[in-house]
């Protein structure tokens, strides 16, 4: 039987990182998520498994360390809240041109600006749609439990070395800051010299005899050959649209009425289709895990099926866009959401879908 | 002597450093930067280090310095090389990390970054070049530039009134206790050339002691963005460059006094 732990999201982050043989946490204290850097180094990984665990100056500098690991193979992850990633963008669009695998934990807090330290998820945009300049996508995880914060840990690694590209775990104030069990996995060793070098032939490791030069740089002044990059990352982006959907259905199967959400918002809807139920309301949750790539198709299919749509943000509709393309017009699709740190309480997100979808 | 006399390889006197690729240099003839790329591969190449260095390129004019340099090499965003230095150090203990950067990159934009990774004491080298402007941009005024010193955003010469002072940041970074070791050097004659490639060599040498940031500034002429000609350039440095920027070692190792 696997070990249990009692602990706060932050902490899984962090316990995760270690377990999945990370090389190197890089990062900047911010509420709420410092508990990431406060664990790693109360836990003193690098007496154990070897992995560097480092304060750095900035958020800026923090990201730009994950781009020098990353970029001599080594398995990185940084972690911030939403002021400290808009800081990080610049090294993040660096990191996609120059495909570069990391993880990336933003524990998103209420904006815009420096907002609030509570719960928010008015960062779907900037994770989903880009938030750094230039064509790129990051692969986005959206955790509903503390247990997904640590499993996402690991899944992100391998997603990010699979497809060479950054990937984000975006969870929020309320998964990184409560606590709950979690089953903790063996120790992964870290990757040796050699097994990196295999894995990743394209990483600076020392320009050896038996190879030419590796250069990482997101860089290319020729206009055609720079097309072609950026059509080859265009090709990336589509084969994680069809490969790496990831959702999760819930009392779908009978339902009249759909919430469709994500990370705390998913476990709120849950509670509210209890109260729903209880009623005699048909409700189900298609909860997106993957946020990009978007779960367009099982949201079109729904909706040949249900008589409405909610989206259940903390933000003022975010998703809800991604949504209402996916419906393409099929049902109504209204969003539902508080902001700058308010939690809904299930009652009002019940509320607003007997007057937003089945009264409206 | 014939052609054919000259290119017998016993004739030969100098050529090309082994470690430059042969992409042509895309540095203005006359400018300080290809000399300085030899000596950083002269280097590696004299202590067969080709296999373990890892080079980080910034943004500036040497942004395509992993063009012509045959080892792996990052690309940084501007200003962040020292933060991907660090990273890659500590990560790869057993390589040799060095940075290469302008003053723009590394006295401006990279301030922050500079300043704690030297403060942290990385066990890593940081070649800048100090020509006082922004050559790549096209000639714009640097945190380096001289007080009154003309550039395409002070066109009637830096006032520091109104533009504030140059920084002398190798001082700066000299004061800070994980700098190791701290020089300012030139490349503008064979006898600058041969103290700069020693200052260079020490200062890969240092990464074996683990003791901190070795740190070698080198004041080049810009002669396309100082709109002078090669020569003059190097006159008008010597004159006006060299007495606010002070050639020779600024900290040197406790050992060695």
């Amino acid at each position: 039987m696997k070990e249990l732990r009692l602990m706060k999201g932050n902490e899984a982050v962090a316990e995760a990182a270690i377990r999945a043989g990370a090389d190197g946490y890089f990062g900047y204290p911010i509420t709420p998520q410092s508990e990431v850097l406060e664990y790693l180094m109360a836990e003193r990984p690098y007496e154990t498994t070897g992995m560097v665990v480092l304060q750095a100056e900035s958020e800026v500098a923090a990201i730009n360390m994950i781009y020098g690991g990353a970029a001599c193979g080594k398995k990185v992850i940084t972690s911030s809240s939403s002021p400290g990633i808009s800081l990080k963008m610049e090294g993040i669009s660096y990191m996609a041109g120059a495909e570069l695998p990391a993880v990336i934990v933003n524990v998103v807090r209420g904006g815009p600006g420096l907002g609030t330290i509570q719960p928010s998820q008015s960062d779907y945009f900037q994770a989903t749609k880009g938030g750094g300049h230039g064509d790129y996508r990051l692969i986005v995880l959206a955790p509903a439990s503390v247990q997904e914060m640590y499993d996402f840990v690991k899944l992100g690694f391998d997603l990010a070395f699979k497809y060479r590209n950054p990937v984000m775990i975006l969870s929020d104030g309320v998964i990184g800051q409560m606590m709950e069990k979690v089953e903790i996995d063996e120790q992964i060793p870290r990757r040796t010299r050699e097994q990196i070098i295999k894995e990743c032939p394209w990483a600076t490791t020392g320009k050896t005899a038996n190879r030419e030069r590796n250069i990482i740089t997101s860089l290319d002044l020729d206009s055609s050959k720079q097309e072609k990059h950026v059509l080859k990352l265009g090709e990336k982006y589509d084969k994680m649209r069809a490969e790496e959907v990831r959702f999760e259905k819930i009392n779908c199967d009978d339902a009249e009425y759909i919430f469709v959400a994500f990370g705390s918002s998913a476990r709120i809807c849950q509670k509210a289709i209890d109260l729903g139920r209880a009623k005699g309301l048909k409700i189900g949750l298609l909860r997106p895990i993957t946020l990009f790539p978007f779960p367009e198709k099982p949201i079109a299919e729904l909706a040949t099926k249900v008589k409405g749509i909610l989206t259940v943000e903390m933000n003022l509709g975010q998703m809800v866009e991604d949504v209402r393309l996916a419906v393409n017009g099929k049902v109504k699709v209204e969003h539902y959401g508080r902001t700058g740190g308010i939690i809904p309480s299930p009652e009002s997100v019940l509320c607003a879908l007997e007057q937003k979808i089945i009264g409206g | 002597m014939t052609r054919e006399e000259i290119i017998k390889p016993e004739n030969l006197v100098f050529s090309k450093t082994k470690l430059f690729t042969d992409k042509p240099l895309s540095y203005c003839p006359g400018c300080g930067h290809g000399t300085t790329h030899r000596l950083v591969l002269e280097t590696i190449e004299e202590m067969g280090i080709q296999s373990n260095t890892i080079g980080i390129a910034p943004v500036g004019c040497s942004v395509l310095a992993y063009e012509f340099m045959d080892i792996d090499m990052q690309q940084a965003a501007h200003g962040r090389a020292p933060a991907l230095a660090t990273a890659v150090k500590r990560l790869n203990p057993d390589q040799f990390v060095f940075t290469y950067q302008g003053d723009g990159d590394l006295a401006a934009i990279g301030t922050a970054e500079t300043i704690h990774a030297c403060n942290r004491g990385e066990n890593i080298t940081i070649i800048f070049i100090n020509n006082g402007i922004y050559g790549m941009t096209g000639g714009q005024m640097a945190p380096t530039t001289l007080p009154g010193m003309k550039a395409s955003t002070c066109p009637f010469g830096r006032d520091v009134e109104i533009m504030g002072n140059p920084l002398k940041i190798t001082e700066l970074l000299a004061q800070l206790p994980g700098t190791y070791y701290v020089t300012r050097q030139s490349v503008h004659t064979p006898g600058a050339v041969r103290k700069c490639k020693k200052a260079i060599r020490k200062a890969f040498e240092n990464q074996k002691l683990n003791k901190g940031v070795s740190f070698v500034e080198v004041v080049s002429n810009c002669n396309s963005g100082w709109k002078m000609k090669p020569v003059d350039s190097n006159k008008w440095m010597e004159e006006n460059m060299f007495p606010f920027y002070p050639m020779g070692d600024i900290k040197v190792p406790q050992e060695e006094k």
